[in-house]
């Protein structure tokens, strides 16, 4: 019997939690915004704990991101900070800097490990390498092909997670180049609805933009959608297939789960009944009309 | 400052050689090492990488005048990108190159198999921030660590402190305005890949702001001052001695791209501040001179990035970028006659007779003086200089030497 593949989602309240699971995810990633990056909202280890109980309600798996780029100040807190998580048995611990995976060894050392450095995680013997450094998992690069990422499935023994549905961070500063730039301006005024870049040329693309404590960020202005291709990934056998929820409304990501729950079972129970062409209508009548839907760059030849 | 000067070991001087001349006058200037790209592996595309025949000559070079040369194969690898890559490491290593600069930790891997007495340092593409990560680095057999440009001076003087590794940290150059590795704008506006090599500096194109209003898409932006990302550019000159007492081993100049003029007046500046700080941190002074000279080849305004506090709208170039060189490239020296005072020059851009130039060079203070007579390699008398690379003789006020520079004003 093969293990099952895993839905994933990232959820923003405690309550989220609660929705996500009961729509059919088998697991949620979560993180405080000190610790973490991008994720759609913060979780203090009190929330955390209430998370791990609806986890344990539902028999589903919490992993909480710690893959922030760790300054000194901060690197000082995670002895303390994974040793909690640790009480609280988290699932795993998602980590970017060798940092985490350090202070991991001696204050989380049951805790599985998910090696997650966006976009730099790109090939097969990179994911090996932090297998044998201790993580159990690989999330991949965005900017990857079809063809590359069963390249390194088929490379590996670590869990592969791969993004399925939902937007994508294009782009990491530490600096704060929204208010930067209306500071620049003399524009004093608090921007708190939600902001685009446009770039000249690509009128029609708009790129969310958002600053947090860890500097700003830029997304993508599509969203990844892979619905129709659910088989291939189901046929190699990926393990962890995710959806990021980043900012979407709570609605709309419970709905996403839902469809994609449905299809993964669908063609589990019946590999022969193929894609079902009411599942993209669905998404499509809940897509926001600012989000255009896309394959990412599973199709798409890159040059260098 | 002059309270507590401690004896530092004196830091390298490392500065980019974009080509073979560029690694002559970067050495010639006073670099300590330089780093190239060689044909693979390396993240300038663009940049005119070596053969192993020219990595042979850079290094016969450098080493002849006492210079270390570095290799970066520091592209962020595919599954198909390790091809080739055993041997590439093992002839870099019997050309006797003195390290490789990788960001990949599955690269580090098989250079540390292939070629196991080639030494690794850590690009700065894997945005390293902190002491305990160093460690794991060093853990990892890991030489030197290049820094993350966002580490204070504060955060370098903690690393040291806690980790006994070489560290090497950008001190002049452009900068990506990301987390240098974390962006793929390139990829999702070009098509290009950034990690191995086809950056498009989308960070510096010009945006729009954009809110979301419940009445549609609302521009905070204007026309004629545009939402931009870009950097002003590192200029740590004024501060080499709180480079030296944070224990930073390596002082990086960016630019394989930039030109010779460029690399070697930085060099020149960088040289002259270290060395008088080194020589007599007591009654060190900072020289305008340095100053003026760096100006001379900035292509933008400049700043101090992260060393000091997290950068504001001060230390980004918004709306169109001012003119910064007020001073062209004009020749360089190749020979100097003693007896006659008469040099060869080799034309890099025009000039004529009456025209103000000024020399500078590695061993040399710079000096100004007007061009009275000019002959060909015929020994015509000509008026001007107006064919590239044209080798013309003219006197000179004083002695100069190859690999000198000369330059006028725009």
């Amino acid at each position: 019997m093969t293990k099952k593949t895993e839905l994933v989602v990232s959820a923003g309240s405690v309550e989220d939690v609660q929705r996500l699971f009961q729509a059919g995810a088998d697991a949620v990633e979560i993180g405080q915004a000190r610790y973490s990056l991008r994720m759609p909202g913060s979780f203090d280890l009190s929330m955390i704990k209430e998370t791990m109980q609806i986890a344990r309600h539902y028999n589903k798996k919490v992993y909480v991101s710690v893959n922030t780029l760790f300054h000194p100040d901060l690197v000082v807190e995670l002895a303390s900070y994974l040793g909690q998580l640790q009480a609280l048995s988290v699932h795993a611990i998602i980590f970017g800097d060798p940092a985490v995976l350090m202070a991991a060894r001696e204050n989380a050392p049951t805790i599985p490990l998910h090696w997650s450095t966006e976009t730099t995680s790109t090939n097969y013997r990179t994911v090996n390498y932090w297998g044998k450094k201790g993580a159990s998992r690989a999330v991949l690069a965005r900017e990857l092909s079809f063809e590359e990422v069963i390249g390194v499935k088929q490379n590996t023994t670590l869990e592969v997670q791969v993004q399925i549905h939902g937007m994508t961070c294009i782009f990491h500063s530490k600096r704060s180049l929204v208010s930067n730039y209306m500071d620049h301006r003399s524009d004093g005024r608090e921007l708190d609805l939600p902001l685009f870049i446009k770039e000249n040329n690509r009128e029609d693309a708009n790129y969310p933009i958002f600053q947090d404590e860890q500097g700003t960020h830029v997304m993508s202005a599509e969203d990844i959608c892979m619905i129709e291709h659910l088989p291939t990934f189901l046929k190699y056998r990926f393990d962890v297939l995710k959806i990021d929820g980043i900012l979407k409304s709570a609605e709309y990501n419970e709905a996403i789960v839902s469809i994609y729950r449905k299809a993964i079972d669908d063609l589990s129970k019946h590999p022969d009944h193929g894609v079902d062409l009411a599942w993209m209508r669905e998404i499509k009548s809940i897509q926001p009309e600012t989000r255009p839907l896309g394959t990412g760059f599973y199709f798409k030849e890159q040059v260098y | 400052m002059a309270t507590a000067v401690q004896t530092r070991k004196k830091p390298e001087l490392l500065a980019p050689a974009g080509d073979l001349d560029k690694l002559k006058f970067a050495v010639m200037y006073g670099a300590d090492a330089v780093y190239i790209g060689g044909e693979k592996f390396g993240l300038r595309s663009k940049a005119g990488n070596f053969s192993y025949e020219k990595i042979k000559e850079g290094v016969e070079f450098a080493h002849r005048h006492g210079a270390k040369v570095f290799v970066a194969a520091n592209i962020i690898a595919h599954n198909e990108d390790f091809s080739g890559m055993e041997e590439y490491f093992q002839t870099l290593y019997e050309i006797g190159v003195d390290a490789v600069i990788i960001a990949d930790p599955a690269i580090i891997e098989v250079c540390a198999m292939a070629a196991p007495g080639l030494e690794i340092h850590l690009s700065t593409q894997a945005s390293t921030t902190n002491w305990q990560t160093l460690k794991f680095w060093a853990e990892e057999g890991v030489k030197r660590v290049v820094l993350a440009r966002e580490c204070t001076m504060e955060e370098i003087h903690q690393i040291k402190e806690n980790v006994d590794i070489e560290v090497e940290s950008f001190i002049h150059g452009a900068m990506c305005i990301s987390y240098s590795g974390r962006c793929v704008l390139s990829n999702h506006m070009t098509n290009r890949d950034s990690n191995r090599g086809g950056c498009a500096q989308s960070c510096r194109w010009k945006y729009d702001l954009f809110e979301d209003r419940e009445e549609g898409m609302q521009s905070l932006a204007s026309d004629d001052d545009s939402f931009t990302m870009g950097s002003k550019d590192l200029c740590m000159i004024e501060h080499i001695p709180d480079l030296i007492e944070a224990g930073v081993d390596s002082f990086k100049i960016e630019g394989r791209m930039k030109t010779i003029h460029y690399v070697a007046t930085v060099v020149n500046a960088y040289r002259r501040a270290i060395d008088a700080y080194y020589e007599d941190p007591e009654n060190y002074q900072f020289n305008q001179e340095w100053m003026d000279e760096i100006l001379k080849a900035a292509n933008r305004p400049i700043t101090t990035g992260f060393y000091y506090h997290t950068p504001t709208d001060e230390d980004q170039i918004f709306g169109t970028p001012p003119k910064m060189a007020h001073f062209d490239f004009a020749g360089v020296v190749l020979a100097y006659d003693q007896s006659t005072g008469i040099a060869t020059v080799e034309q890099r851009n025009r000039f004529a007779v009456g025209q103000e130039v000024e020399f500078i060079g590695p061993k040399r203070e710079r000096f100004e003086q007007k061009i009275d007579q000019i002959w060909d390699e015929k020994g015509e008398e000509i008026s001007v200089a107006n064919t590239p690379l044209q080798k013309v003789r003219f006197k000179i006020d004083r002695p100069v030497d190859a690999y000198d520079m000369m330059r006028k004003r725009k």
